[in-house]
């Protein structure tokens, strides 16, 4: 953390043109209750960031307040009360949350048990305070040669706030130029209140040596609720890129708004893989994580590639369309998703293939379960723009149906402005069978791994395009995720 | 080994087995016939415990312990093997993964360590020779696109795999041709041991001419109507089911 004389400095130059005065005391851990542009210039100042990150923030702010918040067809929550919420609090103090595992839900617990967390990471995932973090993990060693080998390679992987400080220029290039501001609602409030996130770039001609994971971070830092990640690929590299992890988080905050955007250059390559699990609430929906997160990816050049892989099992409400560009000529986007709601979860989830280049490509492959009585949305629309010769799309949608108080629907939306485009599209509905589990069983397996096995089966597609060792957590995950719905 | 007392089975409200009684001793092999319909795979389910056949009265013992109360999975771990009439096809799942889960999660339930990666490929390799099925076949999702013979071999290397020591065969004689039916036969006889025991669904005298059994029983009505030897096999085929049914009345 940032000095207090240092940020107390900061918070002075800041204030000094603010008309209103600047009230706030600047040794409270929290941001005043709601959001205001006072709250704004105090999370920048906390943050002890350059001036135009100020003003990029409150452009942003200024355009949120006129936006409206989505109301979706599909999804029915309880909005959340913006002027209610903390936008920033500094790393938590030892008072909030649970003070040992005892605090901590039975039933978060007994997962991790099953995915085979160990327990100081159990401490550390359930938001356990007065951990030391080094004793979390062995892995500060590790983390230490990473680095280094990254270093060498000029590879840059850090943190988006000390991006913003030590790579102004790439941050102001970049930044936005994906995703711009005004794009939606919850774009625009992250924009406003970023409190953390990732930066990663990769100079020409390299290709990253290991998959690169938040995971590693995590000790490092709380991304908070409104997390940023910038991630650019020069031209000829390629880099695999991890996000999150398999094991229920939780977080009190309980509006998630990510932004994420990927910066793809001639003949690079970024593969962006995900797996969501933040909490999704009891059985009753209560206490689940409302997550709404724009990512997008833009193939800039030549033959650039982006793929997106995801497997969303957590949080009690999804909101998320990762999206590709293709710009570039002979670019390619390529779209895998798994989505996973049981209880009372709802997913909307989906992509955007935005062909302009000649000769695009692209691949969706959606794979959508429900149980309990959770809904299921698939969502998706390929474009094809009149000057984009010879594009292609294979689009394959398949929903699989536990029990029968849940759903799936399917919105596909094709806009082709260009004859040569050939575009396909297959889907399917599908309800687990109970004969498959029962030879499942038959064969010894309990009704929790016969379900996991069958849609882990079901999910093969997508399954295959996760990096190995995600795969494998990603596998157990999808079994544990379906728990308590038969039987 | 198995007891099965005055069994009475409902499936969708209807009655299917009233009254079935048949006691199966260790080292010995039995077979069931009768006409479709009779309740055959009904009984096999029964012991299985598949979900939707309620047992409305009577009990099923196995090695002394009530059947009844335990889960499907937990009487796969106790030892019974169901060689299915239908294999059900599991895409995207390989047909190695499934046996490896399988195997791991009956070793669990017994209290053994969990076979490691090398050695079960070492391990379903030899099994798979021993009844002839091509190694490909096990890189394949489950029973999905194979022939009915070989649905059938599989249930067979499932078995050889899974080493239980009571195994139902539904049926498993259906669709093979000469030489599988031959192949299928010696995993049977390999498989007797004055440990094991089975039950073996057919309604071909054939299979009893490889594998003979040292009960047969006729279910017809939801009831063993008839018990002999491998003689009542013969003797239905030459006369039918109806001569029985007459003679029992
Ligand atoms: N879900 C169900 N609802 C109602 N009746 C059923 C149901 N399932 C099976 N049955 C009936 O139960 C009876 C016994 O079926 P079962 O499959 O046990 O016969 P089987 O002796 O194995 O016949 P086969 O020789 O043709 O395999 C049949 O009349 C069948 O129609
Ligand atoms: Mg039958």
């Amino acid at each position: 953390m940032v000095s207090t004389a240092e940020t107390r400095k900061a918070v002075e130059d800041v204030s000094a043109d603010y008309k209103y005065g600047f009230v706030t005391d600047i040794d409270t851990e929290k941001a005043p209750i709601g959001l205001s542009e006072e709250v704004i210039r105090f999370i920048s100042a906390k943050k002890n960031e350059p001036e135009w990150m100020l003003k990029h923030r409150l452009k942003a702010y200024k355009m949120w307040l006129k936006m409206e918040e989505p109301d979706w067809s599909l999804l029915h929550y309880e909005k959340i009360d913006l002027s209610k919420t903390y936008f920033y609090s500094a790393p938590k103090s030892a008072a909030d949350g649970p003070q040992s595992l005892e605090d901590v839900d039975p039933e978060l617990l007994e997962t991790y048990k099953k995915l085979g967390i160990p327990l100081k990471e159990q401490e550390m995932l359930a938001g356990v305070q007065n951990i030391a973090v080094d004793v979390v993990f062995d892995s500060v060693s590790v983390a230490t040669t990473f680095k280094k080998t990254l270093n060498e390679k000029g590879i840059i992987f850090c943190s988006i706030s000390e991006a913003i400080i030590d790579y102004p220029e790439m941050v102001q290039k970049y930044m936005g130029s994906v995703v711009p501001m005004h794009d939606n609602f919850y774009a625009a409030l992250n924009n406003a209140v970023f409190t953390d996130g990732t930066f990663v770039y990769i100079p020409k001609g390299v290709r990253c040596p290991m998959e690169l994971s938040t995971y590693f971070r995590i000790n490092e830092q709380n991304t908070g609720q409104f997390e940023r990640t910038l991630i650019i690929a020069d031209e000829g590299s390629y880099v695999s890129y991890l996000e999150g992890c398999t094991a229920p988080q939780r977080d009190e905050n309980q509006l998630h708004a990510a932004v994420v955007e990927l910066v793809i250059l001639d003949d690079a390559e970024i593969k962006y893989s995900t797996v969501q699990n933040w909490y999704p609430g009891d059985k009753d929906g209560k206490g689940g994580i409302y997550n709404f997160v724009t990512k997008r990816a833009a193939c800039r050049g030549v033959n650039a590639k982006v793929s997106w892989t995801q497997v969303e099992t957590g949080s009690a409400i999804t909101w998320k369309y990762p999206s590709c560009i293709l710009q570039g000529d002979g670019s390619v986007g390529e779209f895998y998703s798994v989505a996973i709601t049981n209880n009372h979860q709802q997913a909307d989830t989906g992509t955007k293939m935005i062909h302009i280049g000649k000769n695009t490509k692209s691949v969706i492959i959606s794979k959508g379960i429900s149980a309990g009585k959770a809904q299921n949305i698939y969502r998706g629309l390929v474009k094809v723009m009149s000057n984009a010769e010879n594009a292609r799309n294979f689009t394959q949608c398949d929903s699989l149906l536990i029990g029968d108080r849940c759903g799936a629907h399917t919105v596909p939306y094709i806009e082709v402005k260009n004859p040569s485009a050939q575009m396909e599209h297959e889907a399917t509905t599908s309800k687990i069978s109970e004969e498959q589990l029962f030879y499942c069983q038959q064969r010894g397996l309990n009704i929790e791994e016969a379900m996991g096995v069958v849609v882990n089966g079901f999910c093969k597609d997508v399954m295959i395009q996760l990096p190995m060792e995600f795969a494998v957590e990603a596998q157990k995950l999808l079994g544990i995720s379906l728990e308590g719905s038969v039987g | 080994m198995l007891e099965i007392k005055d069994l009475h089975v409902e499936v969708g409200g209807t009655g299917i087995l009233k009254g079935l009684n048949l006691t199966i001793n260790a080292g010995e092999v039995h077979a069931i016939m009768g006409p479709n319909g009779a309740g055959k795979s009904t009984l096999s389910y029964a012991i299985a415990g598949k979900e939707g056949y309620e047992i409305t009265k009577g009990s099923v013992t196995f090695k002394g312990k009530n059947f009844l109360a335990l889960e499907c999975h937990e009487r796969a771990g106790e030892g019974l093997f169901l060689g299915m009439q239908y294999p059900v096809e599991i895409p995207g799942v390989s047909n190695m993964n499934f046996l490896k889960t399988a195997l791991n999660s009956i070793r669990r339930y017994k209290d053994l360590p969990e076979m490691a990666a090398v050695e079960f490929l070492k391990f379903i390799r030899s099994k798979a020779s021993e009844l002839k099925m091509d190694i490909e076949m096990l890189k394949r999702s489950v029973n999905v696109g194979f022939s009915g013979g070989e649905k059938k071999r599989n249930e067979m290397v499932q078995m050889a795999v899974l080493e239980p020591c009571f195994a139902v065969l539904d049926e498993t004689d259906s669709g093979l041709d000469i030489d599988a039916l031959r192949t299928v036969s010696e995993g049977i006889n390999r498989f007797r041991s004055p440990e094991n025991a089975a039950l073996i669904i057919t309604h071909y005298q054939r299979l009893l001419d490889y594998v003979v059994p040292d009960f047969v029983h006729i279910l017809a009505e939801g009831k063993i109507v008839k018990t002999g030897d491998k003689d009542l096999a013969l003797y239905l085929e030459e006369h039918g089911y109806g001569a029985i049914e007459n003679d029992a009345a």
